[in-house]
This record gives C-alpha cells, sequence and structure tokens, in this order.
C-alpha cells in the first residue's frame, strides 16, 4: 500500500448531544487518512494528528452545524471535551496528538442544561 | 465490539496518576493540573464535595432532602453522589427527588424518562410537580402566547416556586440542586453586566433561606435551599458521569437559543481557555463583591413580605408568578416583564373595561379556559403545608 492511500481505523464516538450533529450516530467507525495534508508530496506530509482529524470529521462525517463542533484554531468548540482511548486529550498532547490505528476519540458536548 | 484477537497491544504505562503512582492517568483536573487516574479521580471527586457539604454544615442529621432532579447531567451525578455520601458518610439524611415538569414537549418529557430511570437505578422515590397543575399554563401554552422572547423569564421564575411548592408538599427540609461552578461563574458575569446587584449579593451564596412570617403569623418557607457542586467544575461532573457510565439527557431546552446566559457561557469557556482559573477567579470576586453590595447603604435591599394571592413570600403585593400569571391570563405578557408601570396602567384600563364586557384580549379560548381553570388551581402555599396525605409518589 502505498503512503497515499495508508488509512487508520479510529473510532468515533459521540455524547452529551454531539450525536445530533452526525444524523443521531453515537459511534462511527472512521477510515482516516493517515497523512495530512491530503493534497501534498510525500516530503510535505505530517503523521494525522487530532487537528487532523477534527477538520476531516466537519468535511466528511459532520451534516449540518459545522459552527457547533468547531471553535476557534481549528480546535473544537469551547464546552466539548475530548477523550483519546479513554483518556483527557490534555494528557495526550491535544490537538497534536498523533493518531494510531485502532485509537477511540470520544467527542462529548457539556453544552446543556443539567 | 472487537474480539480479544483485535484488541490493542498494551502499553508501557505512561502518564502515572499522582496520587496512585500505579494506574495510567485519565484526566487533567482543572481545578490543580493534576493527573489522575480513574478510581483517583472519583475519591477527589466525591471527596471534595463531602467536605463541601460538611464545612458549610449544609445538612442535620435526620433531614429530609429534595434533589432538585431533571435528568441532565449536574443533577444526575448530583443524586448519584449524594445517595453515596450519604451512605459513605451516614449523614442520616431522607432523600427525594423533584422534578418539575414545566411541559416542553421534545425536550422536558424525554428528559423526565431519564429521571425516571434514575429513580429505579439509585433507588429514591420521586415527585414530579407540573407548571400545568400548578399554574394552568404549561411553557408551550406560554411560548405559543408570548412566542421566544423572555419566555425563560417565565420559566426561571415559576420553577422557583413550583420547587417550593413540591418541597412542602414532599415535607422536606431542604433543596439541593445541581449549579456547578460554571454556572455560578456565568451567573455572577450575567448579574455583574445586567447591574442587577440585588441577585449579585445572594448568587454567591452555597445555601440561601427564604423565611418570612406574614402578618398573621404564618411561614411560608422554611426550605433551605443549596448547592452541593458550588465548587465542582463542570468538565469533572461529566467526566465522573462518563467514566461512572451515569445515564443523563442532554439536549439544549428547545426555547433557549436566544438566552441571555448562553452568551455569557460562551464568553465564559472562552475566557477559560485563555486563563485556567478563570472560574474560580470569578466566583471568588463574585463573593467579595457581595459582601460589598451588602455593606453598601444606598442599596435597597427589598424587605420580604408575602404574596397577597397565594402567600408565596414576595417583596411586592403581588409575587412575581402572581403577576405573570396575571399578565398571561389579561392577555398582557408584557406584564410583570420591563416597563412596569407603563403596563400596569395598560392592565388597570383593561380590568375597567372588563367590567362592562368579557375581556377582549383574551387571545384563544384556551386562555380563557386556563384563566378560570388558574382561579382554582393557585393553592396558597399554607395550605400545601397542610395535606393529609402525600401525593402519591410515582412508582410506575
Amino acid at each position: 500500500m502505498s503512503q497515499s492511500d495508508a488509512t487508520l481505523r479510529i473510532e468515533l464516538q459521540f455524547s452529551g448531544g454531539m450525536e445530533l450533529l452526525f444524523d443521531n450516530q453515537k459511534t462511527i467507525h472512521a477510515k482516516v487518512p493517515a497523512f495530512f495534508p491530503l493534497d501534498a508530496s510525500t516530503e510535505e506530509r505530517h503523521a494525522a494528528t487530532i487537528r487532523d482529524l477534527i477538520s476531516w470529521t466537519a468535511s466528511n462525517l459532520l451534516k449540518e452545524r459545522p459552527e457547533l463542533f468547531i471553535g476557534t484554531d481549528g480546535s473544537v468548540r469551547s464546552g466539548i471535551l475530548v477523550l483519546v482511548n479513554d483518556a483527557d486529550w490534555e494528557l495526550e498532547g491535544e490537538l497534536d496528538y498523533e493518531l494510531e490505528d485502532r485509537d477511540e476519540i470520544v467527542f462529548i458536548s457539556t453544552l446543556h442544561g443539567g | 465490539m472487537p474480539g480479544a484477537t483485535d484488541a490493542k497491544p498494551t502499553k508501557p504505562l505512561k502518564n502515572p496518576c499522582n496520587l496512585c503512582q500505579s494506574v495510567r492517568a485519565i484526566l487533567k483536573r482543572p481545578k490543580t493540573g493534576q493527573q489522575l487516574c480513574k478510581e483517583c479521580f472519583f475519591h477527589v471527586f466525591e471527596t471534595e464535595i463531602h467536605n463541601t457539604i460538611v464545612d458549610n454544615k449544609l445538612f442535620n442529621k435526620g433531614d429530609r432532602v429534595a434533589i432538585g432532579a431533571s435528568g441532565g447531567k449536574d443533577s444526575t451525578v448530583l443524586a448519584y453522589v449524594m445517595k453515596l455520601l450519604n451512605d459513605r458518610y451516614s449523614y442520616g439524611l431522607d432523600l427525594v427527588l423533584l422534578s418539575i415538569d414545566e411541559g416542553i414537549t421534545g425536550y422536558r418529557d424525554d428528559s423526565l424518562e431519564t429521571v425516571k430511570r434514575n429513580r429505579d437505578q439509585y433507588q429514591i422515590p420521586l415527585l414530579i410537580v407540573s407548571y400545568k397543575d400548578l399554574y394552568g399554563w404549561s411553557m408551550d401554552d406560554i411560548v405559543k402566547e408570548i412566542g421566544r422572547k423572555n419566555n425563560c423569564t417565565f420559566c426561571g421564575v415559576f420553577r422557583r416556586q413550583a420547587l417550593d411548592r413540591g418541597a412542602i408538599m414532599l415535607n422536606v427540609d431542604h433543596i439541593v440542586t445541581g449549579h456547578n461552578a460554571d454556572d455560578i461563574a456565568e451567573t455572577v458575569l450575567m448579574n455583574i453586566l445586567r447591574g442587577d446587584l440585588p441577585r449579585l449579593q445572594r448568587c454567591t451564596s452555597i445555601i440561601t433561606n427564604d423565611t418570612s412570617e406574614d402578618s398573621s403569623g404564618i411561614e411560608t418557607s422554611k426550605i433551605l435551599r443549596s448547592k452541593p457542586f458550588k465548587y465542582t467544575y463542570e468538565k469533572e461532573i461529566v467526566m465522573y458521569a462518563y467514566f461512572k457510565k451515569l445515564d443523563y439527557f442532554s439536549t439544549e431546552c428547545i426555547y433557549s437559543p436566544n438566552a441571555y446566559r448562553g452568551h455569557a457561557r460562551v464568553f465564559l469557556k472562552d475566557l477559560e481557555a485563555v486563563r485556567r482559573t478563570a472560574i474560580v477567579d470569578i466566583i471568588h470576586s463574585g463573593e467579595a463583591l457581595s459582601a460589598s453590595v451588602q455593606a453598601n447603604e444606598s442599596t435597597k435591599l427589598p424587605t420580604m413580605a408575602n404574596c397577597t394571592r397565594c402567600g408565596y413570600i414576595s417583596s411586592n403585593e403581588l409575587c412575581k408568578a402572581c403577576l405573570l400569571l396575571e399578565g398571561l391570563n389579561k392577555g398582557l405578557p408584557q406584564l410583570g416583564i420591563g416597563h412596569t408601570t407603563k403596563i400596569r396602567r395598560m392592565a388597570e384600563a383593561a380590568n375597567l373595561a372588563s367590567g362592562l364586557s368579557s375581556p377582549a384580549s383574551l387571545s384563544s379560548s384556551a386562555a380563557s379556559g386556563a384563566a378560570e381553570e388558574n382561579i382554582k388551581v393557585v393553592t396558597h402555599i399554607k395550605d400545601l403545608g397542610q395535606l393529609e396525605t402525600m401525593p402519591s409518589l410515582d412508582s410506575v
């Protein structure tokens, strides 16, 4: 498989109301490209990070209202928590965390009444 | 579900927990920056709330406590933790769940199903009190009548009273609500932005107490209200619920997108991204401002008496809820909102006119039906306390 075809199997989970943006799907098994940017040559690419995952998810999976998912600087909107393999993404480098095959990424929205 | 052969290879321990050092950390605490594993996080989360309860002397042994339960993240975790701490530390509390049905189709009806599940899972009895029963108007009715501006004002006023009335029906000493640190910081900001000094003075208090006696010596409410989550961060509440796999309902109220609080919330979240301690700092400022508002004699805080119609505590002749209801039933939805003197004049004029013919301003037969029902429905608060039998707790 050439580098340009390489994909990672990423399990995305949505809760706290986030699932509404994704056609009510709480879990999506995605095949995410392993290297970004997609249209660049091999030397210019880097391994996929969560930052890439967020924009890729918005472009490919989001059904509506991107502004409810993406916030400033390509991160998630403030008030959305992200977990990487059941751990706080703040422990894994947040946007710079490099994705690995079979990672589980969870997006939980806290933006609702309690 | 991936089978055993698909399992990810285990990694060497990275990010060890700061407290026990032996297990991988799963959370970075917003409050302290500590990295904690699941069990240590649970322990710290629960113990801090226990300390808040004890340090502020929120309860007495034998107190009957109603947990304001909406089915949302905060109240679900509150119910779980209250029960857990009550058992673990033998507070000796008699716990009940109290839910308010505002009558919002597609929102409240779904979240009430969650509360019923909580009742079964945590084995705590549940009472549901509805706006329709108490006031003759559901929020759906109200929004149809007045539109989407100011509907949160109605709902907030009605809910506050509904909780007290439910508490009286349940014969409780104390209501706890799930307001968390983020909520309180938002409220401080809102009150500053709106120049609402009386609210600013009260909003950081962890325990509030509405007591008064009217001239006949009848006490309307000795029911304390407190917020055990005052210092608990919303992020931790959500993570606690996630790791404990607690079941909660999570959709925004369909009528709220334009609410003022939403703006304060977004602002606060953005502030937090820049400065991690924003939330606790704003609460701290709020507490200091509260002391200064109290000390400032030029700020006149209203003296409390009783509503002449329903007996609820009020600084005016009619309590806010009765005033709002008056407006709804007379087709004057601005009554109680905005410039009251102008509207009162309109109301007086309408009153004079209605003596001659049926009120022309009632916009639908539903409203006039509700007006008649409303007269029967608004029970004087003192009568609620004399109910001979407890209204049957929901056991479906």
